[in-house]
């Protein structure tokens, strides 16, 4: 697109990134299950296991990049899942309605995170922590605490589980909204104005602020952003599920902020990028599809997923110096 | 004669090549106050701050009590007897008073228990000698920064210092407070202790020194008592350098007014930093802003750069009436403001030249806020093509480049947004010799193409050798505004100390 854009440390972390993918590819290649790793199913499968949680890293991406985090994407996840199933199961609204209503609400929740911390200059960590607590209330206050459910499930929940085949493989309708997400992010933090702001924020919020970039306005987009995506994914998941769950999402947040740091996107703020996250979340999303199919149990799968993160991060700031 | 507190011989220090103090030699004897004078960055702090235990000397020898010493850390000089007062305070904010004056000497009783009513009670009489009412409980982040003053005082009296250097203590104090500190240091001189006092304000200078020395680039010109210099000699000790005549300004016709404000003011915390400064910048000038530390000139600029703490009054821009309440209304009106702190304040370190060079320019370069990755390649290209930055690439990584070319990209990013009224705050500071002249050229370049230039620096020879028009600030006062060929070192930094004559100036 433009030459000048990359400068040489980030296309070294991209590298990186790559690596790390590589390295847990070729691990799947060892431990293949008696082939079963070679199998263009099991990518599918990873790749539709990935693509909910990625959107969330998508978004939690540009938020970190201003130096900023969300910890409310979990609960948004339950919230927007609520009312998508209470649109499609109760009132029997078309899909069409449904699924930008979850979105806005999503947005909604993100734009008044994005007011706390930059109107009323709460730190990201706290403005979030109480979004994530409210939104989870709010998900379960709409639903008396109970899961949204109808047998049999909506048109729109089917549509959304729908699988097309690339190439005789059958590739689900979430991992195409993921690839969307990400060429949208990509477009709003190379293309657009808003993306510069959002480097230069976070690398010097004062700098930024004395050059005219309007910050409260920039930090603002970034939330809604993420919430808006936080809705997305909230809508994918509850399609998965069949239902409205408000506890759905638990910690999630967590989940989108390593592929995020696993990618080498700067918790600090002002480096790294969307294509460094997806390399992240593909790294994190095969790890546990590989550790599947090898019979691994869950509780030591995310045994393994810590280490690992820890590993990739102190990799990275080896690099760094 | 009786014996030194504390001797200082043969000290050098430089900071990375860097010479702040060369062969300098100082003593303080019991029951006196000997004022340290200078221009800033003659060394005054780094002098105290070895004898404080803060930085250690390259070379030389540290007497205290005519014992040689060698102070390692603040506790270190703490337990020879030396105290230090200055003003990037050593006080832990989150934790009382009573805690503050007692850390690292804390009153114990069997098992190291702290023996809190004990503490208490000295801190009460501690507090009470420095004229502070506070509880000593308070959180010392609370406090005024006038009072936290105080408070560092009284554990320097907690700590039974005889050493004790203060470092212009009064810049955050109210009349009231400054006179119950010069008491304080009557007190003390009674007691026998021995005082080193900074200060940029010649009224306190006559009124408190037994005994001055005058440091100048790093080397001690004079140690005389302070019967046996008059002001107009002091002065002259503390300037002694020539403009450099390698400075050329060439000066152009002045043209249209470009920028005018009848009282500038900006509110601190404790007080106003800058009140009721009146300017007035034409097309084709240099106007200098000259002053001491905390003068208020850096506050001026940033005022007149939409600081949301100023008050502009009677400001007009090109001619016309107007306010600026923020740095994009500056911008909007054809304002630029070059920060003293670029890795602070101006530059995002880890970004591109070629992304910071358009970062203030950009509402331009994009217009619908679609990035037109051709115009911003041609922008940057302007910029080190006519700054003459040297990079590896347009896509390099400021924080990789020298401090004079990270200058120049800070500049070009201003002058991407094509100003009529340029405020530099130190544009030359920290930064080699070959890049301040190309700075100096730069400067002839643009006031001939028209523009107007707001010039602060703390480097006098750089100041007057550039500034077709000066004016000194002295405790955000307004104290002088001299021509170029009035503008004289002396009479500058005499204004800059509030005048020869010492008249009060209101606090």
């Amino acid at each position: 697109m433009n030459t000048q854009r990359r400068s040489l440390p980030i296309s070294r972390e991209v590298g990186f990134a790559f690596a790390a993918l590589g390295v847990v590819l070729l691990v799947g290649a060892l431990f293949n299950a008696n082939g079963l790793f070679f199998k263009p199913e099991t990518h599918a499968l990873a790749l539709w296991a990935v693509s909910g949680y990625g959107i969330l890293a998508c978004g939690m991406t540009v938020v970190i990049l201003t130096a900023g985090i969300d910890l409310s994407v979990g609960s948004l996840v339950a919230l927007s899942g609520v009312v998508f199933a209470q649109c499609t199961m109760e009132a029997e609204l078309s899909g069409w309605v449904a699924l930008p209503a979850a979105v806005l609400v999503g947005a909604a929740c993100g734009l008044v995170s994005g007011m706390l911390v930059a109107l009323l200059r709460l730190q990201p960590f706290i403005a979030t922590l109480a979004m994530m607590a409210f939104a989870r209330g709010l998900a379960k206050t709409l639903t008396g605490g109970v899961k949204v459910q109808k047998m049999p499930p909506p048109e729109s929940i089917e549509a959304l589980n729908a699988r097309f085949p690339i190439l005789g493989v059958d590739v689900s309708v979430s991992v195409f909204l993921f690839l969307g997400c990400v060429l949208l992010t990509v477009f709003f933090l190379r293309a657009l104005r808003f993306g510069r702001y959002v480097y230069a924020i976070g690398d010097n919020e004062e700098a930024s602020r004395l050059s005219g970039v309007p910050v409260r306005l920039t930090k603002i987009l970034a939330y809604v952003m993420c919430g808006a995506f936080a809705g997305l994914a909230g809508v994918l998941f509850a399609a998965v599920e069949r239902q409205g769950n408000p506890d759905a999402g638990l910690a999630y947040e967590l989940t989108a902020i390593a592929m995020v740091v696993v990618g080498g996107t700067s918790l600090m703020g002002g480096r790294g990028g969307v294509v460094l996250t997806v390399l992240g979340a593909l790294t994190i999303g095969y790890l546990r599809k590989i550790l599947d199919i090898n019979g691994v149990p869950t509780a030591q799968q995310l045994m393994i997923t810590g280490g690992i993160i820890v590993l990739a991060v102190l990799v990275q700031s080896l690099r760094r110096e | 004669m009786t014996a030194p507190l504390a001797q200082l011989s043969g000290i050098d220090k430089s900071f990375s090549g860097h010479v702040v103090l060369e062969d300098v030699a100082f003593d303080l004897r019991p029951g006196e106050v000997h004022v340290l004078a200078g221009e800033n960055g003659a060394g005054k702090s780094t002098l105290i701050k070895i004898l404080g235990g803060v930085h250690a000397a390259d070379t030389g020898a540290l007497l205290i009590d005519g014992r040689e010493r060698r102070l390692r850390s603040v506790q270190d000089a703490a337990r020879a007897g030396v105290a230090l007062i200055h003003q990037e305070l050593s006080l832990a904010p989150a934790l009382s008073i009573e805690d503050n004056l007692f850390l690292g000497r804390e009153r114990t009783g069997a098992l190291g228990v702290v023996r809190a009513r004990d503490q208490r009670q000295e801190a009460r009489s501690l507090l009470s000698r420095v004229g502070l009412t506070d509880d000593p409980r308070r959180s010392v982040g609370s406090l005024r920064v006038a009072a936290r003053q105080l408070v560092e005082i009284a554990k320097a009296l907690g700590q039974r210092a005889r050493v004790i250097a203060m470092d212009e203590p009064t810049s955050s104090l109210s009349g009231a407070e400054a006179e119950r500190l010069f008491e304080l240091i009557a007190e003390l001189k009674q007691d026998g202790a021995g005082i080193i006092y900074i200060t940029h304000r010649m009224e306190e200078i006559y009124r408190l020194a037994d005994r001055i020395s005058v440091l100048r680039d790093g080397r001690m010109i004079l140690t005389r008592p302070a019967s046996e210099i008059d002001r107009t000699e002091l002065v002259r000790a503390m300037v002694g350098r020539p403009i450099d005549e390698q400075i050329h300004r060439a000066p152009v016709p002045t043209g249209e007014e470009l920028l005018s404000v009848e009282a500038a003011s900006v509110r601190g915390r404790t007080g106003p930093l800058l009140r009721d400064v009146g300017l007035t910048l034409r097309a084709g000038e240099v106007l200098g802003v000259a002053g001491l530390a905390g003068s208020g000139s850096s506050e001026l600029l940033h005022a007149l750069f939409g600081d949301g703490r100023a008050t502009l009054r009677g400001l007009r821009v090109a001619g016309r009436s107007t306010q600026i309440r923020s740095p994009r209304e500056a911008m909007a009106r054809g304002i630029a403001l070059l920060t003293s702190d670029r890795k602070r304040t101006g530059l995002c370190l880890s970004l591109s030249v070629a992304e910071n060079t358009t970062l203030a320019a950009l509402r331009r370069l994009s217009p619908g806020g679609l990035r037109r990755p051709g115009l911003e390649a041609h922008a940057a290209t302007r910029g080190i093509t006519s700054m003459r930055i040297a990079c590896r690439s347009a896509s390099q990584s400021v924080q990789y480049l020298s401090g004079g070319n990270q200058q120049k990209v800070a500049l070009a990013k201003w002058i991407e947004t094509r100003p009529r009224v340029l405020l530099l705050d130190e544009p030359t500071r920290g930064i080699d010799v070959g890049a301040k002249h190309e700075i100096y050229e730069l400067i002839n370049r643009w006031t001939a193409e028209g523009m107007g230039i707001l010039l602060v620096s703390s480097e006098l020879p750089e100041l007057l050798g550039l500034a077709d028009r000066v004016i000194v600030l002295h405790r955000g006062h307004l104290s002088a505004e001299l021509a170029r060929d009035e503008a004289t070192p002396e009479r500058v930094v005499a204004a800059a100390l509030g005048g020869l004559e010492g008249k009060a100036t209101p606090a």
